[in-house]
């Protein structure tokens, strides 16, 4: 086992672990700073499959804006002790059929990602990644940069309206 | 040694804890924050496929980023309704949300 393997199994344990932790705890702000563990340890498996600026883009995005602004919403939005906060559904039907078809995705789509012969590239492309970026975005994938653009500032004036409330007056 | 299935089958199992947990919870927020897991393990795949499947270069980043983007908005949104909707419910139970249901 060589160093690349080692790193990649421990940012796994983290990435697996933290996301168990966020669907596992009953106390929603430790569900939310766990979630920030596990948007870390996704940046970690990005900056390990040579992708540093989606990395960065990731813990800037994620770890920074997301989080804060569920942390945010959930102080808004918390009237119970905060032991109750996050409880999971009552119904232990819906909880088994929950894990029942969890458990099968992951057979199911693991075994095929497990034989299926993949078309891999035998030479890792070492092309600067921001330069191949920014001529796609801003060249071939002009129009899909276009209406991400107008779809962010839709939201967030959306989102202001939604959270401030219709007028009194 | 680690290859291109292991990322996968780490995304597949990120995903399916991302499910459990929209299927399971109660809380609107964690079902979001479900939500937002279950991008990130798409996200691992979009990378691990740039990285090792011959395609066109950096495709899968490209990807990635729109992913990303629609994520910011969609929590943007989502959790503005959600404190819209307490603002009337006094709830983030789920199960009160039945406004529309008949």
């Amino acid at each position: 086992m060589n160093l690349n393997d080692a790193v990649f199994i421990l940012l796994a344990l983290i990435t697996i672990g933290s996301a168990l932790g966020v669907v596992a705890s009953k106390n929603i702000i430790h569900s939310a700073l766990l979630l920030v563990l596990t948007f870390l340890g996704v940046a970690g498996l990005y900056f390990q499959m040579n992708a540093g600026f989606i990395g960065l883009v990731q813990i800037l995005v994620y770890g920074g804006a997301i989080s804060v602004l569920i942390i945010f919403a959930i102080m808004l939005v918390m009237d119970v002790e905060p032991e109750k906060t996050n409880l999971p559904t009552p119904s232990l039907g819906r909880r088994m059929w929950g894990v029942y078809l969890v458990v099968l995705l992951i057979i199911a789509l693991g075994a095929s990602i497990w034989y299926t012969r993949w078309p891999l590239a035998m030479s890792a492309a070492g092309a600067d990644e921001m330069t191949v970026l920014a001529n796609l975005m801003l060249g071939k994938y002009v129009v899909a940069f276009e209406v991400a653009a107008i779809l962010l500032l839709v939201a967030v004036v959306g989102a202001i309206i939604l959270a401030k409330g219709a007028d009194d007056k | 040694m680690i290859g291109f299935t292991h990322y996968l089958i780490l995304s597949t199992v990120l995903f399916g804890i991302g499910m459990y947990g929209v299927i399971s919870k109660r809380n609107a927020v964690a079902v979001l924050m479900s939500v937002e897991i279950m991008l990130n393990a798409v996200n691992i795949n979009f990378i691990a496929i740039s990285k090792f499947i011959r395609s066109e270069t950096g495709i899968g980043q490209l990807f990635a980023i729109f992913v990303i983007v629609v994520a910011a908005a969609e929590v943007a949104v989502g959790l503005a309704l959600i404190i819209a909707i307490y603002r009337q419910k006094k709830s983030v139970n789920l199960n009160d949300f039945n406004l529309l249901k008949w």
